[in-house]
């Protein structure tokens, strides 16, 4: 089962580094569908078993298949280079690796390897509607009023102006 | 069974690889892609948490965020798609003012 | 030996699981090379032809000469073509319409995986066979397939949602996720979702139709306007993979339709006693097919054919006395029935192609949006309602449910 896990992390950091190098969206958008399938084995091997598959239907199955057809639609080639600062190419990777040290510092200390995971618990649909359903009603309706509003604003927004 | 620290170890790593992508990624929909990136990320260490304080509310959140992402995927890219029927660019540099 | 091959298999479940994933899938790619065989001859049977008959006897051996012929083909990529996308499509489709077997109880003793998830896992398996059509469609860099795929997305992402919700109404009624334990449930209550939800039913098998491109739904590919849809540029193995594919979505909604609608492997009115006798059934139609292959031998003037008949029809009746010691037969009965009514559903699939004209791209899109989402929503929200009110959590009357 660990071994899974580590399997999984390496494939998902090395796909999600292809996700910002690659100059082709369509490459960088198949690389986070991968992403996205991996997280949701780790989420599997963790126990949030419902959450893994909403991950996959909402996530890699919905939200990506917009993203490239969007790419297919406007046809996004291959990025240009941008040439305008010379600061970013400079100082770029040095300062994304010393915030990943930061983070992962803060993290290592607050959360020493010991960590002991709590007796397996019930993550079926069942508890997740139960919870859903009793304690987070009222986020549970603003967020389907959010998504209505997003429809009509999608609509409004691709809609053709005469 | 899997250490706490390695699974939030994973979470920064690809929080941080998507925050530097957004940074230096020059295409709006690979910015866009990022973004989703850290999302996840986010969305992974609820998942830890959940599991290892063994309550379900963090899933719940997770639950909410990708609700929110699909909301925020549908009008993101609707903006996009009007950008580029006005600009005919995906280049964000080129993307620099207000008005049209 | 045997037994002691049979410890070790036990001992790990790891390896059980992989021995049940080999026989599905070899099993299941005989049935949809065979499926392809099935649907050639029972065209031909509805429009007074014969269909195959040089490849072997009754032209029995026909899907293993097309699957040699694609082999042996040149596989071509269309220059300018996304070369890492084109080879990658097709395995995308394939795998996702495999995979998606992993919780399909063949039976009530056989399926790879109970999972309490399995709905939703076949929902978001499914969901990404859709790339397989976009990308292959996208990287072909050809007019055709690019408006191939377009059609074939747009029109798979607005009947799965109409199939979604006809699925949420089976659900209410199951109390669960598990494909098993929805067959169960109906076993319990003694009568199949079919009769609970017929509205669901026909709105899933609609549905159903149009995700698998068939006709009368199959635009993405409607060979007098666009040659033909998202695979046109495909050739040799990778263009059988897409056929594969298409064949083994088929067979797959006709299982989770069966699974979900008819009770999967349940015989018919499992709860009256009075046709027990219904278990005999496994031998008795082995040897109906015994005499129909005899039937046909007999017609042949090729001795080889007849001699080949003969001995078909042979194996058929052994095969039916084995299965009728009491302890074989009630081991097949599960997947006996389900088969039964898989291939019942595969032959009204062909029957569609024989009989309906298809669809004009707007109306296929009326049909969907305008009638098939909104009949679902009703359904479930009638479903949801009916379920509340028989509930044990509902007031004695509408007076105590307002003051509540």
């Amino acid at each position: 089962m660990e071994i899974l896990f580590y399997i999984c992390a390496a494939v998902s950091v090395l796909a999600a580094l292809n996700v910002v190098l690659q100059r082709t969206p369509v490459y960088s958008a198949l690389s986070l569908i991968l992403v996205l399938c991996l997280l949701a084995v780790i989420y599997l091997l963790l126990g949030a078993e419902f959450i893994a598959v909403i991950q996959v239907i909402v996530y890699a199955g919905a939200i990506m298949v917009l993203f490239v057809f969007v790419i297919m639609l406007l046809n996004a080639g291959r990025e240009v280079p941008s040439e305008r600062s010379r600061l970013a190419r400079w100082l770029g990777v040095p300062l994304v690796i010393a915030f990943l040290l930061e983070v992962l510092w803060a993290v290592w200390n607050q959360f020493p390897s010991g960590t002991a995971p709590a007796a397996d618990f019930d993550a079926g649909p069942a508890a997740i509607g139960h919870l859903l359903f009793r304690n987070y009603v009222l986020p549970f309706e603003v967020t389907s009023v959010l998504i209505l509003v997003a429809i009509l604003g999608a609509v409004v927004l691709a809609k053709k102006e005469e | 069974m899997i250490p706490l620290s390695h699974v939030l170890t994973l979470s920064v790593i690809l929080f941080v690889i998507g925050a530097a992508g957004f940074v230096l990624r020059r295409n709006i929909i690979t910015v866009f892609m990022c973004i989703e990136l850290m999302l996840n990320a986010a969305n992974l260490a609820f998942i830890a948490f959940s599991r290892y304080l063994g309550t379900l509310d963090g899933q719940l959140f997770v639950f909410f965020v990708i609700v929110v992402a699909a909301a925020e995927a549908a009008v993101g890219l609707a903006i996009i798609i009007a950008l580029y029927r006005n600009r005919e660019t995906l280049n964000i540099e080129d993307l620099d003012s207000m008005k049209l | 030996m045997l037994e002691n091959a049979f410890n070790v298999v036990m001992a790990h479940p790891l390896l059980l699981a992989v021995i049940k994933i080999l026989i599905v899938f070899a099993v299941l790619s005989g049935i949809v090379a065979y499926l392809v065989y099935m649907e050639r001859k029972v065209l031909a049977f509805m429009q007074a032809r014969l269909g195959p008959m040089r490849v072997g006897p009754w032209g029995l051996l026909q899907p293993i000469a097309d699957g040699l012929k694609l082999l042996l083909k040149e596989d071509i990529i269309p220059a300018g073509a996304d070369k890492f996308v084109f080879l990658l499509a097709p395995a995308i489709s394939v795998l996702a319409a495999f995979t998606v077997f992993a919780v399909i109880p063949f039976a009530g003793n056989f399926y790879i995986s109970d999972i309490n998830i399995g709905l939703l896992f076949i929902l978001g398996v499914s969901s990404l066979g859709i790339y397989g059509i976009i990308l292959g469609g996208w990287s072909s860099n050809s007019h055709y397939p690019l408006l191939g795929a377009l059609r074939s997305s747009a029109q798979l992402v607005s009947y799965e949602v109409a199939a979604g919700m006809a699925l949420v109404g089976v659900l209410l009624i199951s109390n669960s996720l598990s494909m098993v334990e929805i067959v169960n449930r109906q076993q319990q209550m003694g009568v199949w979702n079919v009769f609970l939800q017929p509205l669901a039913f026909v709105i899933y098998v609609i549905a159903a139709v149009a995700e698998t491109n068939r006709n009368p739904f199959d635009l993405p590919e409607a060979e007098s306007e666009l040659t033909a849809g998202f695979h046109t540029e495909y050739s040799g193995f990778r263009f059988a993979l897409y056929f594969m594919a298409e064949y083994t979505n088929m067979v797959l909604v006709s299982c989770i339709a069966v699974t979900l609608f008819l009770g999967g492997w349940l015989r018919p009115f499992s709860s009256v006693h009075a046709l027990d006798f219904l278990r005999w059934a496994p031998p008795v139609s082995l040897v109906g097919a015994a005499v129909f292959i005899l039937w046909l031998g007999l017609q042949s003037r090729v001795p080889l054919e007849r001699y080949f008949f003969v001995a078909l029809a042979l194996g058929c009746v052994a095969v039916g006395v084995i299965i009728s010691y009491p302890l074989i037969l009630n081991a097949v009965q599960g997947i006996f029935w389900f088969g039964v009514k898989v291939l019942a559903f595969l032959y009204a699939f062909i029957w569609y192609r024989a009989t309906f004209p298809r669809y004009r791209y707007d109306q296929l899109m009326n049909v969907g949006w305008r009638w098939m989402i909104p009949l679902a929503l009703a359904n479930l929200i009638v479903t949801a309602v009916v379920r509340y009110l028989l509930s044990a959590h509902t007031p004695a009357s509408p007076v105590a449910w307002l003051l509540r």
